[in-house]
């Protein structure tokens, strides 16, 4: 199915072993540099987004919000970190030949055709409701799949099993009449 | 500043492991979903794997300190479902739906701007749910090691032993 393009993709195997060896550098180098252990997430730079946007928008509702206030608004670091990740996948995509400009992925075009304006309004409120339950489980595949898991967290096992219960459910239903082999 | 050069370098190499490993794309990630594609099974694996030790080894040496969230009972649960079914939908998680833009995978964008909203929307209900789902049950912080007492060695030994089992399962089903 996949790998008809020329697209010079690295073993899953190697590519998140590296991204661990990453975090092992980014946890020391983060308590080096700023004098505390920062670990990977994106949850909390799309808070402090949503919370910026808002800002201009309605400036005194933000002041009064106490979710705003308790997520560390100074939390620099995973918003440039989430930055970068758009940088970087540019760039890897760009030199291995992977770019490719989509508007419907194939599995959801095979599932709700080709319409470009059922997957935005998919995408959006998908996204909205992953990202309430992100803010809720306080965080994200990242944060609790990766981060979480990686320092054995009771919090990150229970919600990345979470995550891909929902998940599995969800996507079951969705797609159950696909026939994957075609 | 420093801290934001930090964080953007660590940003770019961090996405361009997810685009080479190829998990920034919707059908990998909802195929992860539905165990049929099990790339980014095999990305976060092996990455919690190596990272587990090297984590545990400098936590041990002092050199960084843990930092991981409360388990919830609530929050994690329903939280995390909710997540869950997002995901299948969006297709992205927050992380990769910036990767995938960056990949030219536009439709991602909508993803995010939902994402921002979803994010204002938790800033409304917080009051109700801080009294409601967050009140439920609190676990307090914990890791796997302390609350089964059993050493973190042990724990990371069963982590590579249900990682290293997975793998051979995916190559085996060729997934």
């Amino acid at each position: 199915m996949y790998g008809k393009k020329k697209d010079r993709k690295w073993s899953p195997y190697l590519a998140g072993a590296l991204a661990g060896l990453l975090a092992i550098g980014s946890a020391y180098a983060t308590t080096k540099v700023m004098g505390r252990t920062a670990y990977f997430g994106s949850t909390t730079a799309y808070v402090r987004a949503a919370a910026m946007i808002e800002q201009k928008i309605l400036p005194v509702r933000v002041e009064k919000k106490e979710a705003f206030k308790k997520v560390k608004m100074k939390d620099d670091w995973q918003l440039m970190l989430v930055c970068g990740i758009f940088l970087g996948a540019l760039a890897a995509a760009l030199t291995g030949g992977a770019f490719e400009w989509e508007g419907v992925p194939p599995m959801w075009h095979k599932r709700f055709g080709p319409s470009e304006s059922k997957r935005i309004i998919g995408g959006f409120l998908g996204g909205a409701v992953a990202m309430f339950g992100a803010r809720l489980a306080d965080g994200c595949p990242i944060g609790h799949g990766l981060s979480g898991v990686m320092q054995l967290s009771v919090s990150g096992l229970a919600t990345a099993a979470c995550f891909f219960a929902g998940g599995l459910m969800m996507s079951k239903c969705l797609h159950m009449e696909d026939n994957y082999n075609d | 500043m420093t801290e934001q050069i930090l964080g953007l370098v660590t940003g770019i190499l961090f996405g361009f492991l997810l685009q080479k490993g190829g998990v920034l794309r919707f059908d990998r990630q909802v195929g992860a979903l539905m165990f049929r594609d099990m790339t980014v099974i095999k990305f976060m694996f092996s990455a919690v794997m190596v990272g587990s030790v090297g984590l545990q080894l400098l936590a041990e040496a002092g050199a960084i300190t843990m930092s991981h969230t409360a388990m919830n009972g609530g929050a994690v649960v329903v939280g995390g479902l909710l997540f869950g079914m997002g995901w299948a939908v969006a297709g992205f998680c927050p992380g990769t739906a910036v990767g995938a833009l960056g990949e030219g995978r536009w439709h991602a964008l909508f993803v995010i701007v939902g994402m921002l909203v979803g994010a204002a929307l938790y800033a409304e209900a917080y009051p109700t749910l801080k009294v409601t789902v967050l009140a439920w049950k609190d676990y307090g912080r914990m890791t796997l090691p302390q609350l089964l007492k059993i050493s973190p060695w042990l724990c990371i030994a069963v982590l590579w032993g249900v990682g290293i089992v997975t793998f051979v399962w995916c190559e085996f089903k060729r997934v």
